[in-house]
């Protein structure tokens, strides 16, 4: 039962960067689809608009405009950055890591450890506590966290399971020690018994490309077509997964560290779906002032999601100290929950690039 | 515990273009036009709602008709 306490680390800044090319998901899909069709998964998922990256874009682009952006506006002095992590399941090669690839494009010392981790959709709390233990340690002064997902290039257009649900993000929060951030409390879950349920199944080392795992085929009785080199997901198993898993987890959070769930300022979810997040909202009973919402107008960014609501939603509320619930669940399949306080946490406003 | 009948109507509940009355405990609900794996989001949603029942993927892929649902429904609980 891995929960985790970490004392006197925070975010100090966040930042976010999308590309500016916006997905209007009612008319996305419609030389495949009718328009009836089209409305009926639109609407059932909540995504009205999703940013999509051109082809030459990558999570690293993202993330380094909005490294960038957060650089300049909190006036951060790139030498004081000890550890640099690139969060993302769409990394710019198979190797190098992307991370090290940024300490140089960012101008940060060659001192700098940097490494990747590859995470889905539950991945900025696990990025957050790793960050949280090891600048505990006392070693490191600032770390910077990148957080980006370009799952545009993930799905196939042609399996409406997938097609309209997710876009593309990247984030940059500075991590920093300071006695004011006081408690933050983390439960993290893994289940690989569920590796099956979302995955990417051709293109790795098990199955390596070819042409094989590059030809599409129809996959189902409904006609959606992808090829082993695209995502997929099992939407049934995955909500059941949610079911199951996610409200009990974050019970036994609150429960573990003595904490009042109604007390928290607010309530930052994964941004699945709408009608998961609708779901889990109405399970808990949490005030729906307290859950601020992006799926309409972003999408599912995977693990990006979450810094990405705060930045996009919570900018100007952020003043002072504010205690945020965050849950996170996805491919893996892996879920966390986090319960982490925000001290005048300094937030850029949304670079589009 | 819930009723058969009143797992029908809950079931019928679910589907927006589908009259209540085409439901019965008999129907296939594969052969349904609207029936498609968003339809069956929303019924495990209900039956986890309704009897706290964590429905799977299979449970709604494998069963016939609505009774046979419910049989599981039932037998999970």
């Amino acid at each position: 039962m891995a929960i985790v306490t970490y004392k006197g680390v925070g975010i100090s800044a966040l930042s976010a960067c999308v590309p500016s090319r916006k997905i209007d998901n009612y008319h996305y899909g419609l030389d495949i689809w009718s328009e009836s069709e089209v409305k009926k998964v639109v609407d059932k998922i909540g995504v009205k608009e999703r940013r999509f990256v051109d082809e030459r874009t990558c999570a690293s682009d993202l993330c380094f405009a909005a490294a960038e952006r957060l650089f300049r506006d909190n006036d951060i002095d790139r030498r004081e950055i000890d550890l640099l992590v690139f969060l993302s399941q769409t990394p710019d090669y198979r190797m190098p890591a992307t991370s090290i690839l940024l300490q140089n494009r960012l101008g940060l010392e060659t001192s700098t450890m940097a490494f990747d981790i590859s995470l889905g959709c539950s991945g900025f709390i696990n990025g957050l506590g790793i960050i949280y233990g090891l600048l505990q340690s006392g070693g490191y002064r600032k770390a910077l966290l990148l957080d980006g997902e370009t799952r545009s290039k993930v799905y196939s257009r042609k399996d409406r399971r997938e097609a309209f649900i997710f876009g593309d993000a990247g984030i940059a929060a500075l991590i920093e020690s300071d006695e004011k951030y006081g408690t933050s409390s983390f439960s993290f879950n893994s289940d690989g018994s569920r590796g099956n349920l979302i995955m990417i199944p051709g293109g790795g080392y098990r199955n390596m490309s070819s042409i094989e795992t590059l030809t599409e085929k129809v996959v189902d009785e409904y006609g959606n077509i992808r090829c082993d080199e695209n995502g997929y997901m099992n939407g049934a198993d995955v909500f059941n997964f949610v079911i199951e898993e996610v409200p009990k987890d974050i019970k036994r959070l609150i429960e573990v560290t003595g904490s009042d769930i109604q007390k928290m300022d607010y309530y930052v979810f994964h941004q699945a779906n709408a009608f998961i997040n609708n779901y889990i909202a109405k399970k808990m009973k949490l005030s729906r002032e307290r859950i601020p919402w992006t799926i309409q107008k972003f999408g599912n960014t995977s693990s990006v999601s979450i810094p990405l609501t705060i930045v996009s939603e919570l900018k100007d509320k952020m003043k002072g100290k504010k205690k945020l619930m965050l849950s996170a669940f996805g491919v893996g399949m892996a879920w966390a929950t986090a319960i982490v306080p925000f001290v005048d946490c300094q937030i850029s406003d949304i670079v589009e690039i | 515990m819930k009723s058969l009948n009143e797992f029908v109507a809950l079931f019928a509940e679910q589907f927006d273009e589908t009259d209540a009355s085409e439901i019965t405990a008999s129907t296939n609900y594969h052969d349904l036009d609207e029936w498609s794996s968003l339809i069956a989001l929303s019924v495990i949603a209900m039956v986890d709602e309704e009897f706290d029942v964590a429905l799977k993927g299979d449970d709604v892929k494998n069963s016939r008709t609505v009774e046979d649902l419910f049989n599981r429904v039932i037998a999970k609980q």
